[in-house]
């Protein structure tokens, strides 16, 4: 019995988020006494393994088949479906990706269990273990407990901080899966981009933000004349996006820019973890929103509780004031 | 082509959430309720591939008796007809549990197509659609932003993160989880709200359909997150809120 955490490569460069859930799966070791082992996935993963060696773990297993090149939800869940009833494990952690969210419920229904999805905490102690996740695009928590083994969880990205590697030069134990092409029904094609991005957001010093709170798209008028008075660039959430109010590549998101501006105003915009992912690297955060239970005052630095259409003209005001 | 969509009633956005005597669900008396904003998006591209190829939308839902009002939402934008599974209020399920339901309300449909919301707005598993699929042995893809039908197959546009996609081609029967924005939303016309009132809406209940509809997760509290330590709340009206926050982006931000 062991926690096994299934490390995320893509094209042989890491998903740096793998190691947050290598801390993830040490607390849960802390409590239980079961040891923590690393799993690496995909072809030709040599050098990948023996980094991953490094970490504090008991052991690293490589899980490398031509077959599992290309990611593909059905070659994956074969691969880990057979190393796991292998291994016998009691916890599986994934990080909680877009390829994770796409492969980890089928695994973890192979198995007859419902996988934990977008982790925000783990409560371990004495053996017992639950696991926090939120309701409600983050409005809500809830502790929630999985029952029997293997116990499938997959943790949201900065919930926990990431594992440094110590040297520790575990071993590394290959385990050969068996794959057929024909297993494989989906043909994935090469990741693109769509047309070059015109303005790079991650540059900007100051950022006003802005979501659904805003209404209409009449009412950009409002921000805009913020990020005028501020010297600012103008983004948003990705539903003023959706609605082609802004341009796709004014998104700040997990699908969309990552920022880190000196100032991030965000305006109307509720705060789910998709959109904290693009912007908690700001120095400062600024919430403006009429909800005061907005999971976005979890992450701000200066908040005000009130109608941004009465709030951010009055701050128009004051920013011309100052500066004049 | 047989398209099946599932659409999920949820409380809507604004709700204020109120939490329950049992400390483990919200009280729901205060609660309105809306479709599940990505559902909307898949219903949305379930009904032009209908316009396209011909065929057939079928709106499954799984939730109680308050949810029709979500499904003749959908019947009224254009679905044709609709399977209702009916369970009791203040349930939480796991999306295993909840799949294992919809499954067994697909099976005799025998569609060629499910369509899925990615996510769901209130408890937001992200994962039932993928789940559904394993259930039924179908081929799936996730986070869906466009489908291209090619006869026996499909080719979609996924998408991955910080702006990248990736096409990928499936076989028949496929299950996609459908991504918000994908397509613009219709609205239901005057018409279609009188036509919803004649069509086929199958109410089934959990308990007839026989599922094993066992969890294995379980919520055992829910709470209000912390806000951080950090936190400067500026109050009063607009006017005193917003100079004081000019006074910290002055002088500590030193922004201004
Ligand atoms: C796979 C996936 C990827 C995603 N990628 C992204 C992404 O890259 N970027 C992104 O942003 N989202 C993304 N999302 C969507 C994300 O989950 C949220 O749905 C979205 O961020 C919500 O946008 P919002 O905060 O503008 O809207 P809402 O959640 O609707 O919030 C609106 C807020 O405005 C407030 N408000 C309303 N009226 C007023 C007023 N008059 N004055 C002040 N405040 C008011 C409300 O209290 C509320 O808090 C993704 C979701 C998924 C599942
Ligand atoms: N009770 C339900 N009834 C119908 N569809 C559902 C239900 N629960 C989840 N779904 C579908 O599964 C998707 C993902 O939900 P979730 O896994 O809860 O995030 C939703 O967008 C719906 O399309």
């Amino acid at each position: 019995m062991s926690i096994l955490v299934i490390l995320e490569q893509r094209g042989g460069k890491w998903t740096r988020m793998s190691f947050e859930v290598l801390t993830a799966g040490k607390n849960i070791a802390e409590a239980t006494g079961l040891p923590l082992e690393a799993v690496v996935i995909g072809t030709g993963i040599e050098a990948l393994a023996s980094e991953a060696s490094q970490y504090p773990v008991a052991n690293v297993y490589s899980l490398d088949h031509a077959l599992l090149g290309d990611y593909t939800p059905d070659g994956y869940t074969a691969a880990l479906e057979q190393f796991i009833r292998a291994k016998q494990a009691k916890y599986v952690l994934f990080p909680h990706t877009y390829q994770v969210r796409d492969f980890a419920p089928k695994l973890a229904t192979r198995f007859g269990k419902a996988l934990v999805s977008d982790v925000a905490g783990v409560k371990a102690q004495d053996s017992s273990v639950e696991f926090v996740r939120q309701f409600f695009q983050g409005k809500l928590n809830a502790d929630v407990a999985a029952s029997g083994e293997p116990q499938f969880a997959s943790i949201q990205a900065g919930a926990f901080r990431a594992l440094e590697p110590t040297n520790a030069g575990a071993p590394v134990e290959a385990f050969s899966v068996n794959l057929d092409a024909a297993q494989i029904r989906s043909k994935p094609e090469q990741p693109f981009r769509e047309a070059q991005r015109s303005v790079d957001l991650g540059a900007a010093d100051l950022i006003v933000s802005v979501g659904r709170g805003i209404k209409e798209k009449d009412n950009l008028a409002v921000v805009e004349e913020l990020a005028k008075a501020l010297g600012a660039e103008l983004a948003a959430s990705r539903p003023i996006c959706d609605n082609g109010w802004l341009p796709m590549e004014r998104q700040v998101g997990s699908s969309g820019q990552t920022v880190a501006p000196k100032v991030y105003f965000a305006i109307g915009i509720s705060g789910a973890i998709q959109h904290l992912v693009g912007m908690k690297g700001s120095k400062t955060v600024v919430a403006i929103n009429k909800d005061e239970n907005a999971p976005i005052f979890e992450t701000a630095d200066y908040g005000v509780v009130g109608d941004l259409f009465e709030v951010v003209p009055a701050l128009v005001d004051e920013i011309k004031k100052a500066k004049a | 082509m047989k398209i099946i969509v599932s659409v999920k009633q949820v409380p809507a956005r604004d709700s204020a959430l109120r939490i329950n005597a049992t400390g483990k669900w919200l009280d729901e008396s205060d609660l309105t309720y809306e479709m599940n904003e990505p559902d909307a998006y898949a219903l949305e591209e379930a009904l032009q591939l209908k316009e396209k190829l011909g065929g057939e939308v079928v709106v499954l839902c799984l939730g109680p008796q308050r949810a029709g009002q979500t499904i003749r939402e959908a019947l009224a934008k254009g679905a044709d007809r609709a399977i209702h599974v009916q369970m009791d209020d203040d349930v939480v399920l796991d999306p295993l549990a909840t799949a294992r339901l919809l499954a067994k309300a697909i099976q005799p449909e025998a569609p060629e197509m499910i369509l899925t919301g990615l996510q769901s707005d209130d408890l937001g598993y992200g994962q039932t659609g993928v789940v559904l699929a394993e259930l039924l042995g179908f081929a799936h893809a996730t986070i869906v932003m466009e489908v291209e039908p090619q006869g026996n197959s499909v080719r979609v546009k996924r998408e991955l993160e910080d702006g990248w996609f990736q096409n990928v081609v499936l076989p028949l029967p496929v299950l996609l989880t459908i991504q918000s924005g994908i397509k613009k939303l219709r609205y239901a016309t005057l018409m279609g709200i009188k036509k919803a009132k004649t069509k086929e809406v199958k109410t089934i209940t959990a308990a007839q359909l026989g599922a094993d509809g066992g969890s294995s997760s379980t919520v055992d509290r829910v709470y209000l997150p912390q806000r951080s330590k950090q936190l400067q709340l500026f109050t009063g009206d607009a006017k005193s809120a917003a100079k004081q926050l000019v006074e910290k982006l002055k002088f500590e931000v030193r922004v201004i």
